[in-house]
């Protein structure tokens, strides 16, 4: 029988029984009718893919980002969720070796490491080994590799005549571009040292609030005298300002291809800054080109539409959606980094990176369970279905997500998380014997290894100093352990019976955790955040910690802003904290407890506000020398000493557990560098083929339902039919 | 009823107009005002500085010039040190105020264009909203008449347990069910995500089909009582009577006089359709002004913030305003001008 002919014959039928029109019959019917075969034709492909089907089988990676970047200007960039953009477009002079550990820096953009010339006040060069009181300045000589040119932008489109195209553009051209490719013609050239001497300058540009503009002032020469003039002119003019025309003492073009930093003191890390994008080079054209008037309020500007050297450049920005860095046609071609000397391939090895907007955790799982996103952290849900710790205590992949490839990846963090003492406080601060001993009672007390068993699901180190593993001067088995706090049993650290905590606490004055003063608990004050549910969890764990010596610790709980506000005051007791590394340098630690950056004197990042002369001595020592032996020995005295103070109960480092699908390269955690993208290397034919196998949809279910809604449309309209009837009659 | 005896039907319909658009300022000026006040309760201008230049080295001098240059170094109403009317007008309070209901919105703290980023993100909210509107319309309102007529009956006592469930039930658990079920188990379509053009309908399917069963048992049941008080009237009683088909009495008798607290319903949602779902958007990764507006906030971002609410309030008014005019519209024994 024809298929129209028993559509109708089904159809009448129907319309007849349910006294029904004619034409809704037959919709139905027909709809009813063609699912089957429909249905099987649109599932050559997953119905799930949330991507286009033309870049299924391309080198395309896929990942998320959850907050929305606010900055992709180098100069005012200094977020995580920034680094990760700003890293694969934008190249300071140096990077991290990708393999070396602990981590190394090398030249990215310069011919060789910068050379250091530390001068006197008379401006004479000084001889190695140089003593710390003669240096009166210290001067950076970098020279830039030739032949290495910027991404395609309109602002460096010239005619043919060598005019730039889009310099002088009227308020009509502006008004009909809504993005950067609505420009037809783009440019490009070389980089030169200009370029980074401009990038420097514009640290202390009035618009630009760059937020190392007060660090960097302590340290480049005429950097705060600079920002002042360029405020002046601000002041006196709203029009945009020619970085070009002020001069800068602290970085000068030495020749087209070599420039100078000058420093005004002895800063050895400074190296490390030269491994951020707020030294990445930036030319003066880009900043021309955005400040035409009109181009801000087209968001038209360069925090939106960054421009670099680097292997991949930025096509799409969309923060509410998505962000899709393409491989940068003028890339120079990097070499895969060897330790051995070896050639390898060359990079960036993946065309293009889709950044996709997640908020929420749940639904960013569930699409890397479906392959559909590459590499994924692990949501808290998910975290019993990929891991699970084996006899040894050590995290292992399930059997289930090991099956599919999934592959773990576990790095400690270059952080640490803590809990500080407020040493201004009268009673858990300062250097008397009583509350040197109740702190270091708190730090037996206070079981961080339960901590990160309980609310970071085992992912986390326990702190045994203010130095993470992978940090020169780190000491790791017995000799770094924290004798304060730990005993070494059995070839492992083991936390000091509680009895020893509460002999402390008697011997500072409180014993049973009593204050003699009102012959009561001794009351605490813990001064947090609060955050949702898991955090009223977290506070119960840290007064049962206390109850445990007898000690009542009242949580304070408040909002981040009131929370901050008392720290800037010093008026918290005892707070929760946490630092990550700006660099891999032990300085980037110990300055937390150097006494001249007090957060509450001196507005520094000295959160518990410590302050012991003995230490400071020993920074500044340590600070000045190199990796070195006679280095290693002056942070192993910094460390017994504040282990002794106990400024902070040290908490833990926490670490980072990833997940890759079985299509990405087997990747080397690098935590330290943020321009790892380029070394990343994927297999899509094997993705698109493991991706059909996991998304199969459930045809069956979709004809089940189809049809248990029409036959419910129909029973209905059946019944009113029948209901309609019976008033009638 | 002066009025009414020296003014035609025009005059009224333009005076009761030009009546409500003068309680339309001093409400968006409260409005405004609160929004101020409670922002500013939680974060002080430093608080905002020290958001924005990211917490690390970060000094006085930075907090100062980060203020000076966004405006928050004004005094927020009263400024001391000016004179006559500087004393009001050069402070925060009054010189965003006067921007704002200007229309003219400025940029973000952050330094984006907010007009640019609303145009930007209206329609993907709209995408989600007007769908979901129509379709709980369609929907709801003939299920609405079907219960109503089958009063009583198994079909009616279990569609009202079902409303009553979906609306005691959170919209987030319909998120989640929907994409586990749907997404997840069934893998039918994608989670979340977004795409421009006719490519976002596999992305609408689920919120919008989860939007309308979260929304649909609230509309049903007000539909329901809505049509039962209309079916006991007399005059659909007459209309039996008088032998009329059931479709006529319903869609002749019925459904024109239920229409007044249905338009009511509809016209008040209508801010909602603009200024998009939160928790929406958010799970389903939809770029539109509810999830601008939490990052907002999230960012301490005074100037985004201050927008979304202000034009959210104008937005309420005029559908207020619309409803009125709806009514009128709807049912000839209303009179603008009379009330």
């Amino acid at each position: 029988m024809d298929v129209d002919v028993a559509i109708r014959a089904l159809s009448a039928r129907l319309a007849r029984s349910l006294r029904l029109p004619m034409r809704l019959c037959a919709a139905w019917v027909a709809t009813f009718l063609l699912l089957p075969v429909a249905l099987p034709l649109a599932a050559s492909e997953p119905w799930n893919a949330p991507y286009d089907r033309a870049d299924r089988a391309r080198a395309i990676l896929y990942s998320t980002f959850q907050t929305p970047p606010r900055h992709l200007d180098p100069v005012s960039s200094y977020s995580e969720n920034e680094a990760v953009f700003t890293g694969q477009i934008y190249e300071p002079p140096l990077q991290y070796h990708y393999l070396k550990r602990p981590y190394e820096l090398e030249p990215l953009t310069l011919k060789e490491m910068p050379e250091v010339e530390y001068r006197n006040a008379a401006g004479r060069r000084l001889e190695e080994p140089v003593v710390g009181d003669e240096v009166a300045s210290v001067v950076y000589r970098l020279r830039v590799r030739q032949g290495i040119r910027y991404a395609p932008h309109p602002a460096l489109a010239k005619d043919a005549a060598g005019r730039y195209h889009y310099h002088a553009l009227s308020a009509q051209e502006i008004a009909e571009a809504d993005a950067l490719a609505d420009f037809a013609h783009t440019g490009t050239r070389e980089l030169v040292a200009a370029d980074y001497v401009h990038q420097i300058k514009r640290l202390a540009h009035p618009d630009l609030h760059s937020p190392i503009l007060g660090f960097m002032e302590r340290y480049i020469a005429g950097l705060g005298e600079l920002a002042g003039t360029l405020r002046d002119a601000r002041a006196r003019s709203t029009a945009p300002l020619d970085l070009t025309k002020f001069p800068l003492e602290g970085a000068r073009v030495v020749d087209r291809y070599t420039f100078e930093i000058v420093l005004k003191e002895r800063y050895p890390q400074f190296l490390y800054w030269l491994a951020m994008p707020f030294f990445a080079p930036m030319p003066w054209e880009a900043d021309r080109f955005h400040d035409q008037p009109g181009m801000a309020e087209r968001n038209l500007t360069l925090d939106w539409h960054p421009l670099g050297t680097g292997p991949y450049r930025l096509i799409e920005n969309n923060p509410n959606r998505r962000m899709v860095l393409v491989r940068n046609p003028e890339f120079r071609g990097e070499v895969w980094p060897s330790l051995t000397g070896g050639n390898g391939p060359l990079l960036p090895r993946i065309d293009e990176v889709h950044f996709m907007l997640e908020k929420e955790e749940i639904p960013e799982w569930n699409k890397f369970l479906q392959g559909y996103y590459d590499t994924s952290p692990i949501a808290p849900d998910g975290f019993e279905q990929a891991i699970r710790f084996n006899a040894r205590g050590e995290p292992e992949i399930t059997a289930e997500m090991a099956a599919k490839g999934t592959r773990l990846s576990v790095a400690t963090r270059m952080s640490i998380s803590y809990l500080g003492f407020n040493m201004l406080d009268p009673v858990v601060g300062g250097n008397s014997r009583r509350a040197r001993l109740l702190r270091q009672a708190l730090a037996i007390a206070v079981d961080f290894e339960e901590l990160i068993s309980i609310f970071g699901n085992g992912r986390g180190v326990p702190a045994q100093g203010p130095l993470p593993p992978g940090i020169f001067g780190h000491r790791a088995g017995k000799s770094g352990i924290n004798a304060k706090v730990y005993r070494w049993q059995h070839g492992r650290a083991t936390r000091r019976a509680l009895e020893d905590a509460r002999v402390l606490l008697a011997d500072a004055g409180y014993p049973g955790g009593m204050d003699p003063a009102t012959n009561r608990a001794l009351v605490l004050h813990l001064d947090a955040t609060s955050s949702g549910p898991d955090t009223k969890a977290l506070f119960g764990w840290y007064r049962k910690q206390f109850a445990k010596l007898g000690l009542d610790l009242v949580v304070r709980s408040t909002d981040y802003n009131r929370f901050q506000e008392k720290m800037q005051q010093g008026d918290a007791q005892i707070f929760t904290w946490g630092w990550n590394a700006d660099y891999p340098d032990p300085e980037n630690f110990l300055f937390l407890l150097y006494g001249p950056n007090g957060k509450a004197r001196y507005q520094g990042e000295n959160a518990a506000n410590y302050a012991n002369p003995e230490f400071d001595a020993l920074f500044q020592r340590m600070r000045d020398l190199p990796n070195s032996r006679e280095r290693q020995e002056v942070i192993d005295e910094i460390v017994t000493l504040v282990r002794n103070d106990s400024p902070w109960l040290w908490g833990f480092h926490p670490q980072a557990y990833a997940l890759e699908h079985a299509w990405m390269d087997a990747a080397e955690p690098n935590l330290m560098a943020r321009n790892t993208l380029k070394y990343r290397q994927l297999d899509p034919a094997l993705r698109v083929k493991l991706q059909a196998r996991w998304n199969q949809p459930a045809r069956g279910v979709v004809w089940f339902l189809a049809g248990c809604i029409l036959g419910l449309g129909a029973l209905v309209l059946w019944r009113l039919r029948q209901r309609t009837r019976a008033m009638i009659s | 009823m002066a009025l009414a005896s020296t003014h035609t039907g025009d005059d009224f319909v333009t005076i009761w107009f030009l009546r409500r658009l003068a309680y339309v300022l001093p409400i968006l000026l409260g409005v405004n005002l609160l929004t101020f006040a409670l922002f500013f309760v939680i974060n002080s201008p430093d608080d905002m500085a020290r958001r924005h230049l990211g917490e690390r080295h970060v000094t006085t001098a930075a907090i100062a010039d980060w203020k000076r240059a966004h405006g928050y170094d004004r005094p927020a109403f009263i400024n001391a040190d000016r004179s006559g009317t500087a004393v009001v007008t050069d402070t925060l309070f009054f010189t965003g105020s006067v921007r704002l209901f200007s229309l003219d919105f400025g940029r973000s703290d952050g330094g984006r264009h907010i007009a640019w980023d609303i145009r930007q993100r209206m329609w993907p909210s709209l995408a989600i909203a007007l769908p979901v509107l129509i379709l709980e319309l369609i929907i709801a309102v003939p299920l609405g008449l079907a219960v109503a007529l089958l009063r009583g009956s198994t079909f009616d006592r279990g569609l009202t347990l079902l409303c009553v469930a979906s609306m005691a039930i959170s919209s987030l658990f319909f998120i989640i069910a929907g994409q586990f079920l749907f997404a997840r188990l069934l893998r039918l379509i994608p989670i979340s995500g977004f795409a421009e053009g006719w490519g976002a309908i596999k992305f609408l399917l689920l919120p919008v089909m989860v939007q309308v069963l979260a929304g649909l048992g609230a509309r049903v049941r007000w539909n329901r009582t809505v049509f039962l008080e209309e079916i006991s009237r007399e005059h659909v009683r007459t209309a039996r009577a008088k032998g009329l088909a059931e479709t006529r009495i319903l869609f002749g008798h019925v459904l024109p006089n239920a229409l007044l607290p249905l338009i009511t319903t509809i016209v008040v949602t209508l801010p909602g359709l603009f200024l998009g779902s939160l928790i929406t958007e958010s799970f389903f990764a939809i770029p539109g002004l509810g999830s601008y507006t939490i990052d907002a906030i999230q960012n301490q971002d005074f100037a985004i913030a201050r927008t979304m609410v202000f034009i959210g309030s104008l937005l309420y008014i005029l559908g207020l305003l619309l409803t009125d005019l709806a009514y009128a519209w709807a049912d000839p024994r209303i009179r603008l001008g009379s009330g």
